[in-house]
């Protein structure tokens, strides 16, 4: 018999994305909605892999998009090198019509990478907790960023391009909308493995270590082996987003991997709940709405300013106000909601109705 | 061989000696006793057996092997259990969850069989809740097991300490102060339940403690520091009318 409980989300799931991808096929999204929808898809990578951390595991990290940065450009590098003729790496080893086949092994490549260099993080960390691991992550961000703007063999801090030739290649195999087809992949990849860690005895013992480390490590949990896990499973979840963010811009500059992008992602945290998936999640799919909704609210607010005319013509609200009010989202969320939307609870512990119509395994 | 043997233990804290040529044995599943005044060196001695500090000088041996300078969780998974003077437990997890997690050192599979939640991983996750129902249901504590311990009463949370250091099956049990902060009703039944304990899991038992009346009711073997000096040992009888034992606790008189 087949379990219809456990099967109820990953065909909910299933529906959802099979559904955009047809309407994106037959143009019933425009292409700028579609973008939206994969960024949303990145980011719940981002901040569900960045809860591993500064969630479950209570650390104080803030250096995650340095190995989006490797992961995007591990991947990209690898693309480019085995499926495209390009000036840098020369003709293509591969066939093109092989990127299809292969974009998941680059992407997994590129997530290893990323989960390597996640060692920069987690092997201080051992010895260093709190504040002074925070400044490591952000050495660590700062690091990698700076490696990568010079490396002049590719972009250097001109950026690193070509991506897009390889999404036109898999549209070459078949004319679908494919990027969208591993953002859903990728996502539920990630999500799928965060829970499935979290929910096992092994994966509590990160939690376990945020709670009281000392107590962690005098009950048989080998701690430095559960911070090297988690913040490579972190970093290397990151990587992924990276490699999908790198294809779905078709561009990638190391400035775009800076601190301004590890500041998002912990919005996306500390929005959501420390400790929480669905809270992650959820946080994600706000905070993109938002920085999206604001590229029009800004200007709407503009034109019915002018014309109310509360602010003098030669003023201008410009779109970097967005970094005006998402930071101070942040303030407001926490001085008045410090444990974020979810606190460490799931979805199913505030609807505990839910719980009938799914089960995970 | 000897369960545990501790050859002139030292411990130097840059100018401090903690504790200095500290020396004790266990043959076999004795109850005993460490007492001294405050800030004498007791729970040093537990932090060193327990793997937090590497002891400056001496060497301890468990079952015959040599645990000084292994990592604290190496050190429980071979069989030496602890639990703190200030409770330490994981405040915002059930009570399962908190025995659960204690099964680290034998946890029986690995990171692959997590992800694809094999029959390995099943029949692993499977094992450890028996186990840790198991001992819930022999301490009595199955009516709290989806409770978080901050919600329980102090007692009970002492009690669920020492049954997640039960939890890992140990030879020895260090209990620091385990009646620390309870009162007269609660002691006795912790008396109750420590001797209980040493006869039904058949361990045994070395205690931190302030208060005689527990001290003296449970221990066969009663060792005294002051100032990380051993400066009496013997049964609760000797210890009680040992002149060096009451010049320690209550001073000299001609002062």
């Amino acid at each position: 018999m087949i379990n219809t409980k456990k099967m109820s989300v990953p065909s909910l799931l299933f529906l959802l994305a099979a559904g955009t991808i047809i309407a994106a096929h037959f143009q019933l999204i425009d292409l700028y909605v579609q973008t939206v929808i994969m960024f949303i898809g990145v980011n719940i990578i981002l901040s569900s892999s960045f809860n591993i951390i500064n969630g479950y595991m209570g650390e104080f990290a803030c250096g995650h998009a340095g190995f989006m940065a490797v992961g995007a450009y591990v991947t990209s590098v690898l693309n480019i090198m085995f499926f495209t003729n390009s000036k840098t790496f020369g003709q293509a080893i591969f066939a093109p019509e092989l990127a299809l086949y292969f974009f998941p092994v680059t992407m997994f490549i590129g997530g290893v990478a990323a989960a390597i260099t996640g060692l920069l993080v987690a092997v201080p960390s051992f010895k260093t907790r709190d504040d002074y691991l925070a400044i490591i992550t952000l050495a660590a961000n700062f690091i990698i960023v700076s490696l990568f703007i010079n490396m002049d063999v590719i972009g250097g801090a001109r950026g690193f391009m070509g991506m897009k030739q390889i999404v036109f290649a898999m549209e070459d195999v078949a004319y679908i909308p494919w990027m969208l087809i591993w953002v859903f992949t990728f996502t539920y990849f990630t999500v799928f493995v965060i829970r499935r860690f979290v929910t096992s005895t092994y994966g509590k013992g990160i939690i376990a270590i945020h709670q009281d480390e000392i107590a962690a490590e005098i009950m048989s949990v080998n701690t430095n082996k559960m911070k090297l896990v988690a913040f490579m499973l972190s970093s290397g979840l990151a990587g992924l987003a990276g490699g999908l963010f790198a294809h779905i811009l078709g561009y990638i500059n190391p400035n775009s991997f800076g601190i301004l992008k590890s500041t998002e992602c912990l919005v996306m945290v500390y929005l959501g709940g420390m400790g929480s998936l669905s809270g992650s999640i959820i946080a994600a799919v706000i905070f993109t709405l938002l920085i999206e909704g604001l590229r029009f609210i800004i200007p709407a607010a503009d034109t019915l300013l002018h014309l109310m005319p509360i602010i003098p013509d030669t003023f201008h609200l410009s779109q970097v106000l967005k970094w005006v009010i998402i930071p101070l989202i942040l303030v407001i969320l926490m001085q008045f909601r410090p444990e974020g939307l979810m606190g460490n609870r799931e979805l199913s512990d505030f609807f505990p109705k839910l719980k009938k119509y799914y089960e995970f395994k | 061989m000897s369960l545990l043997e501790i050859k002139s233990l030292t411990q130097q804290f840059g100018g401090l000696t903690a504790v200095s040529e500290f020396s004790t044995r266990f043959e076999g599943r004795e109850l005993m006793g460490l007492i001294g005044p405050n800030g004498a060196g007791k729970t040093t001695v537990f932090n060193i057996v327990s793997g937090f500090y590497k002891p400056t000088k001496g060497k301890i041996l468990f079952k015959g092997k040599q645990i000084d300078g292994l990592k604290p969780h190496r050190v429980t998974a071979m069989g030496i259990a602890r639990t703190f003077q200030n409770i330490r437990l994981w405040h915002d997890m059930t009570l399962l969850d908190n025995i659960l997690i204690s099964q680290h050192y034998n946890l029986g599979y690995n990171l692959f069989d997590l992800f694809t939640r094999n029959r390995r991983y099943m029949e692993n996750e499977k094992r450890m809740t028996s186990i840790a129902m198991e001992l819930l249901e022999q301490l009595n504590l199955v009516q709290f097991k989806d409770e978080k311990p901050r919600n329980l009463p102090y007692g009970i949370q002492r009690k669920i300490e020492i049954a997640r250091a039960l939890s890992v099956k140990p030879d020895l049990l260090l209990l620091d102060e385990p009646a620390a902060g309870l009162n007269s009703s609660d002691v006795q039944d912790l008396i109750q339940l420590i001797r209980w304990i040493h006869n039904e899991f058949d361990i045994a038992i070395w205690m931190i403690e302030h208060q005689m009346a527990v001290v003296m009711s449970l221990c066969s073997w009663i060792q005294v520091i002051d100032f990380g000096k051993t400066i009496a040992e013997g049964t609760p009888d000797e210890i009680q009318n040992n002149p060096d034992v009451i010049k320690a606790y209550l001073g000299d008189d001609n002062i």
